[in-house]
């Protein structure tokens, strides 16, 4: 009952706060902190209390009967570190908007309508309610992008919607065709998971279901959403976008794709391997490109879930586990990042543009150094948990992928270190190149120091990269349960 | 002990060292510093007490699972015995007074916070290196060691001298590191693992089989360890960088300098004994000990600056250290290294205390007379000075003499030499108090007594210093591996022979001579330029280090062409990924323009419902026709 909590707690929060009246933004806050801050308790209890590496805490009641459509959740070694991240960005969202005062009863509506329905998505066990809750979680990205974004943000908000409902559409074919094949009137994955379709079917219905998902998880060439949809959403959005939104594809790839056909899966895993490395290459030579910092960012998070899909090919339990550590370190660094760009040098400088940006690193020293300690743990610094899940995922890829694969992905490697280490010095080193003219009419003032960071922006900074330290320095805390887990799913192959 | 609370020797000082790294306020960051040193000074004599509780030869290890990639796993861990034990205990113990010394030293130093900062993490890699059961991470506290040092000794980097020396220290210990990096990729090549002690498994257990290049693989691990512990620990040829690096503040100098960094390589040289008995080097290390002891010994005669006198002395005990290793096994060597680093340590920061008193002076010819106004230092610096050159029943006596006993034993012409260097150690020491103490004041400033802060662990360490060797004999030494010798009676008589007869030869040369611009009779132009080391270099090192400079020029010209190139590729790609992929064709073309297709379509079918009813009728009537053909067609 637990893990159900989360759900609970994120939908009533969002009434809550959508019932309270608009000019109590400063009560409004601190109940969403409260509310985030149960979610992230509750899911904090399930990893207490887990044991592994089966599936625990299973809830089961019937629901719509005559379709086989159960209410079952319940969660596993997989789902548990995205549980966690799902906390963890919702907790440090509220505390980088802490000063949000335009229609904050509607933003935290739709803030924690969403993250219900992420939430529910990764505790679902049955695949009905795992879609009900997908499309919960696709609605309130719209509002909150299209009310509280920035530029172009209507563009951006129906294009991140039209991907969404493209890959539900997918998702659900897929989802159907699976459900009249096993002829069994049950959409329990716990029941469809000991079905054997057949090898045909499985081959057909693999890649459509595996796209329908990975549109959500970024993959290449349907990626385009990502970095638009990421810039034009307001900071605590494109945090749960990045952190964790994206996860829900790569979760579905994973969980539901992977888990129930694998026959499909060792089909075309080469194909998701090829189309993974180009996701990691593609995405850091875009970034290389882009002028706007959140950009940066957006296609950083591209190139990121390129390394959860090609953990996902290696159908090999170490590039497997990479993959699942990976959803968990890019939510927390990801959203971090997005979190350093939209909110703590956004509200300072009021520009993203990079070349606006002028000798950052004299101006905001503190936080210049925290974000370059962000982008370098990013980067897979060892210490952090980037630098664990990339090692599971290259050795993964390594034992069970051809040499160029994973040639591939080292140059894939090597283009994030390119980008990151390009774009820092973009950022905060270099004297602004155009502009000179406005320094010099008001000089003194533009190269006046900005503030230092605030109290919530400190701690939402310490949250996220504490969590990342964390797992870079005992990953196992986490590699136990999901190796576990994964092993049960495994078991199905051969 | 349990893992945890093992860990957590030295993980205290590194979230200490994490915090203050934020901390603007020199006191507060001082108290936290301070408080976690304390922590770990607390665990380590709780560590120092069960090792000294279990059984001979015992070694518990405590170890983590930090990784484990598809059946192979990467193990981090502790191990604690009686050598961990009591080096952790004096690491935190000296440590934790040299802290406390320094909050009065830097006390109007802008930059104290951050001063504690780096102390913290000095301390931290200092502890990881002693408790490692692992090579790997052995190896990265040595690293975290280094780049510690390099901090700390260029700490006053607008002073020019030493900002070179922190870059000289670094560089020239890097020079040793490299031999064991070496090391321990070949050890991890001959037997599939780095752990120390693993059950039976562990690399000091087995013992390495097989030859690399002719010769047997534990003779070449353990010397190419030796390069890094020489390195570390100041031996000839690699001392230069330790006598430059007294530039770094004084506290520092004692921290690094006397009881820990400096000791590590001793330290590292007793932790991998078993490979060095396996692979028959010790006489390399009695030898290259014995060398370094003789001619540092010499050059301290030569010196005028307190701190560099003090920098060649400890070079010197290094090189006694390492002769204690080489003849007698770990027990010998770690005895002298304990005693050591407390006597040594209290003669540092005494230093320090005169500097500090005579206004930043160190130059002893503009001292002298400082016993008249200094009298809690000069006593406390005295007591060093004692145990230093072996005065008898002092800290310093017993752990000497168990080395010239050893020696004696082993290989005559080391005795010799190593007791010719104590005869030295007695002269310099004599000198230089007499230089320090006696006479009138030369300097400009009349000097004043430290405060408090400073003179109670100077009166500490003074006790340690005087007391500590009889007491260690028994408890410490006696637990670590290694034979005792018989104590010979002419060993004794030289031991106490050349003590005495140092201080007698330094009180005829000097005792009365005027002092100050006067000529020094032993101080000759040899032994002032410190035998011309860094000339040699220079002249060897650097020649060679320009030439290949100006090779590489050209090559680096080549490279960075081929960068440009890279560069430019990289930059069109991008362009070509971001702006002709991405913008103009899947979103302008594909997406916006299916999106621009759809809306056409729509347009197209809601075209007909225009409003006019001919229209309307004229498609009525088309729709008639075409529907009465379908029927006609079907039936």
């Amino acid at each position: 009952m637990i893990a159900l909590l989360t759900v609970i707690f994120s939908f009533v929060g969002a009434l809550v706060c959508g019932l309270m009246p608009a000019r109590w933004h400063r009560a409004i806050r601190w109940v969403a902190l409260s509310t985030a801050g149960l979610g992230f308790a509750a899911a904090f209890c399930c990893a207490l209390r887990y044991t592994g590496p089966g599936m625990e805490d299973i809830i089961s009641r019937t629901w719509i009967p005559s379709m086989g459509v159960g209410f079952i959740t319940g969660f596993d070694g997989i789902s548990l570190p995205l549980l966690l991240v799902t906390g963890l960005v919702a907790v440090a969202g509220v505390l980088f908007t802490w000063n949000l005062d335009h229609r904050a009863d509607q933003f935290y509506a739709f803030y924690f309508a969403l993250i219900g329905g992420v939430y529910g998505v990764f505790l679902s066990m049955d695949l009905f309610l795992l879609f009900v809750f997908y499309e919960i979680a696709i609605v309130p990205k719209y509002f909150l992008i299209a009310i509280w974004g920035g530029a172009k943000r209507e563009y951006a908000a129906m294009k991140l919607v039209m991907y969404s409902f493209g890959g539900s559409a997918l998702v659900l074919i897929g989802m159907l065709a699976l459900f009249f094949a096993s002829g069994l009137n049950t959409f329990d994955l716990r029941a469809l998971m000991e079905v054997d379709f057949s090898s045909g079917l499985q081959a057909v219905v693999f890649p459509v279901m595996f796209v329908g998902f990975a549109i959500l998880a970024g993959m290449w060439p349907f990626h385009t959403w990502a970095p638009q949809g990421h810039s034009a959403a307001p900071t605590a959005a494109s945090m749960l976008l990045a952190g964790v939104v994206m996860k829900l594809g790569a979760y579905g790839c994973l969980r539901v794709a992977v888990g129930l056909m694998p026959e499909g899966a060792m089909v075309w895993a080469p194909w998701v391997a090829v189309f993974a490395v180009i996701n990691i290459i593609y995405g850091a030579l875009a970034a290389l490109r882009q002028e706007d910092f959140k950009y940066v960012i957006g296609y950083s998070s591209v190139s990121h879930m390129g390394f959860v899909l090609l953990g996902i090919g290696t159908l090999h339990l170490t590039g497997m586990t990479g993959a699942v550590l990976q959803m968990f370190s890019h939510g927390v660094i990801g959203a971090l990042l997005f979190a350093m760009v939209g909110t703590v040098i956004y509200t300072r400088t009021k520009t993203r543009m990079l070349d606006e940006l002028h000798r950052l690193m004299e101006r905001m020293p503190g936080i210049a150094w925290v974000f370059i300690v962000v982008a370098l743990a990013s980067m897979g610094l060892p210490g952090f948990s980037g630098f664990v899940y990339e090692l599971y995922v290259i050795l993964g890829a390594w034992a069970a992928l051809p040499t160029w694969i994973v040639i591939g992905a080292g140059l894939g490697v090597f283009a994030t270190f390119g980008y990151t280490l390009a774009k820092i010095h973009e950022a905060f080193f270099r004297e602004r190149s155009t502009g000179d003219d406005a320094s010099d009419n008001n000089n003194g003032e533009s190269d006046a120091d900005y503030p230092p960071m605030t109290l919530p922006e400190k701690a939402g900074v310490a949250l996220l990269l504490g969590a990342s330290l964390v797992i870079g320095l005992c990953p196992w805390l986490l590699t136990n349960h999901i190796a576990g887990s994964l092993q049960l799913l495994l078991n199905r192959f051969n | 002990m349990t893992l945890e609370t093992l860990a957590l020797i030295p993980l205290l000082p590194l979230v200490a060292a994490a915090i203050t790294s934020g901390v603007q306020c020199g006191r507060r960051s001082a108290g936290i510093a301070i408080a976690a040193m304390l922590g770990s000074c607390v665990l380590a004599l709780m560590a120092c007490s069960e090792s000294w509780g279990m059984a001979a030869d015992t070694h518990k290890t405590f170890d983590i699972e930090w990784l484990t990639v598809g059946g192979t796993a990467i193990n981090f861990g502790f191990v604690l015995d009686p050598l961990t034990g009591a080096m952790a205990a004096m690491v935190t113990f000296v440590g934790l007074l040299i802290f406390i010394f320094s909050f009065g030293y830097m006390k109007d130093d802008k930059r104290m916070a951050r001063f504690f900062c780096y102390l913290s993490l000095f301390a931290a890699g200092m502890l990881g290196l002693v408790l490692a059961n692992s090579l790997l991470l052995l190896f990265m506290c040595w690293e975290i060691v280094g780049v510690a040092s390099y901090l700390l000794i260029s700490f006053w980097n607008h002073k020019p001298e030493a900002a070179a020396a922190g870059k000289k220290a670094f560089i020239v210990t890097r020079i040793g590191d490299m031999g064991f990096l070496i090391g321990i990729l070949l050890a991890f090549k001959s037997t599939g693992t780095l752990m120390l002690y693993d059950g039976g498994a562990g690399l000091l257990e087995t013992g390495m089989a097989g030859t690399v290049l002719g010769f047997k693989t534990a003779a070449v691990v353990s010397l190419l360890l030796f390069c890094g512990a020489a390195g570390k620990s100041g031996q000839l040829p690699l001392h230069v960088w330790l006598p430059d690096a007294m530039e770094g503040p004084t506290p520092v100098s004692a921290l690094i300098h006397a009881a820990t960094m400096v000791a590590a390589g001793v330290f590292l040289v007793a932790r991998a004994m078993p490979m060095f008995v396996d692979g028959g080097t010790l006489p390399v290390v009695a030898w290259v000990g014995a060398l370094t002891a003789l001619v540092a010994a010499f050059i301290a005669l030569g010196q005028y600056d307190i701190k560099r006198i003090l920098a060649y002395s400890t070079v010197s005990q290094l090189g006694l250290m390492m002769v204690g290793l080489g003849v007698g096994g770990v027990a010998i060597g770690m005895f002298h290294l304990l005693t050591h680093a407390f006597f040594k340590a209290l003669l540092f920061i005494g230093a320090g205390s005169i500097i500090h008193g005579c206004h930043e002076e160190q130059d002893i010819r503009k001292m002298g007379g400082v016993w008249k106004s200094m009298r809690i230092t000069s006593i406390a610096y005295l007591c060093g000075t004692a145990a230093l050159v072996a005065f008898p029943f002092t800290s310093g006596f017993f752990s000497k003499d168990e080395i010239l006993a050893g020696a004696w034993a082993a290989h005559r012409p080391i005795f010799w030499i190593a007791a010719f260097a104590s005869l030295l150690t007695a002269i310099y020491m004599t000198r230089q108090c007499l230089y320090v103490f006696t006479g009138a004041h030369r300097g400009e400033h009349e000097p004043h007594e430290s405060p408090k802060v400073m003179t109670v662990p100077l009166v500490i360490l003074a006790v340690a210093a005087l007391g500590l060797g009889a007491v260690a004999r028994e408890t410490i030494f006696a637990k670590l591996p290694g034979s005792a010798f018989p104590h010979e009676t002419i060993v004794i008589v030289v031991s106490i022979a050349v003590a005495l007869g140092g201080i007698l030869i330094g009180w005829l040369v000097y005792g009365g001579r005027e002092l100050g611009e006067a000529p020094d009779p032993l101080a000759v132009a040899p032994l002032r330029e410190k035998l011309w080391f860094d000339e040699l270099y220079a002249a060897t090192v650097g020649r060679l280090w320009n030439l290949m400079a100006i090779i590489w020029e050209q090559l680096n010209e080549l490279l960075l062409f081929v960068r440009d190139m890279a560069v430019a590729l990289a930059r069109a790609l991008s362009s070509a990924v971001a702006i002709g992929g991405d913008r103009r064709f899947i979103d302008t073309f594909a997406f916006d323009g299916l999106c621009e297709k759809l809306r056409d379509s729509s347009w197209a079918v809601t075209r007909p419902q225009n409003g006019f009813l001919p229209s309307y009728l004229r498609l009525i009537a088309f729709g008639a026709v075409a529907l009465g053909l379908l029927l006609f067609w079907m039936i």
